[in-house]
């Protein structure tokens, strides 16, 4: 009953992938060293972080030999999730600005 | 392992089996649910984590190159034992148990020298005076939060490395077959997923310049 019974990719399509990964992470450690300010290697190191999942997620656990709505169905759901927890991010600067128990 | 069978009526002509959503295993979906509902709970921890770290202005980053050299090493152990995982679950689709199970050990071993590699990093750390709510460089937040983020990450790899040794035996036994062995393939993956989040924000924005 498993449509996917055609879902595996090639083993040179899983090197590629396995490479890319790596060569990210690689790029990663880059940014990390040079002399921007904080908040620009964050969103850097945040896009890299999420193409990297994205890799993952379509080739390693081939969601891209699933159903379309499979993907439908879990991924704008948890995207959205991750995203809306994050709309206190202002309480954080609030925070650092007042620094309540700064000495 | 048959699909579930949903009778409509107790007649026997009447019973009904209902198609499985998304042309997917019960088993499988439910993997996929329980992996949304993890990421989005290692997503809470490291939003936590960065809400914590931008209010702080003491944050410590004591990372030095080691630590650094380090983590990339954990990452490329834990990226080929998703490689190893997809490799095993080749074989075991085209019926080859033996190399199946090869591959799948192979996964399990990358694991635990993985975990084996962060407890020797915790090990370091703790000896140079970082607890959970204090350390030597600065605030007293990073402990708590580089230990609950690292060590939720460490117990999903310690879990996984079981998990899949006992379907890995149950798959020689005949219990499993190479679905089973598929479905713990996604949890690995999604282990080494969430360790391509956990590099960057924890060890890597926290480098010392």
């Amino acid at each position: 009953m498993d449509s996917t019974d055609h879902q595996s990719s090639s083993l040179t399509t899983y090197l590629a992938v396995y490479v890319v990964i790596l060569v990210i992470s690689g790029l990663q450690i880059l940014i990390a060293y040079e002399n921007i300010d904080a908040y620009r290697i964050f969103i850097r190191m945040l896009l890299l972080a999420i193409i990297q999942a994205g890799l993952a997620v379509t080739f390693f656990m081939h969601m891209r030999s699933e159903k379309r709505t499979l993907a439908l169905f879990l991924l704008p759901a948890a995207v959205f999730v991750l995203a809306m927890m994050n709309m206190i991010w202002s309480d954080s600067f609030r925070l650092l600005n007042m620094r309540p128990f700064a000495h | 392992m048959s699909e579930a069978h949903l009778t409509v009526s107790h007649s026997p002509d009447m019973e009904t089996q209902e198609a499985p959503a998304f042309s997917i295993s019960h088993k499988k979906l439910v993997m996929w649910l329980f992996i949304i509902s993890d990421a989005i709970t290692f997503g809470a921890l490291l939003f936590a984590y960065g809400y914590l770290r931008n209010a702080t202005p003491d944050w410590p980053r004591p990372f030095e190159a080691p630590s650094v050299i380090n983590a990339y090493v954990m990452t490329f152990i834990l990226v080929t034992s998703s490689l190893t995982m997809l490799i095993a679950i080749r074989a075991a689709r085209a019926g080859d148990k033996s190399r199946a199970m090869t591959w799948s050990f192979i996964t399990v071993v990358g694991g635990l020298i993985f975990a084996l590699l962060h407890i020797k990093e915790w090990l370091g750390l703790i000896g140079e005076g970082l607890r959970l709510f204090s350390n030597p460089w600065g605030s007293n937040l990073f402990g708590a939060a580089f230990f609950s983020i690292t060590g939720l990450h460490l117990t999903h790899v310690v879990g996984g490395c079981i998990a899949i040794t006992v379907v890995t035996l149950g798959y020689k036994r005949g219990r499993y077959n190479h679905e089973d062995l598929e479905i713990w393939g996604l949890y690995w993956h999604f282990v080494d997923l969430v360790w391509m989040f956990v590099v960057p924000f924890v060890y890597l924005l926290n480098i010392k310049h």
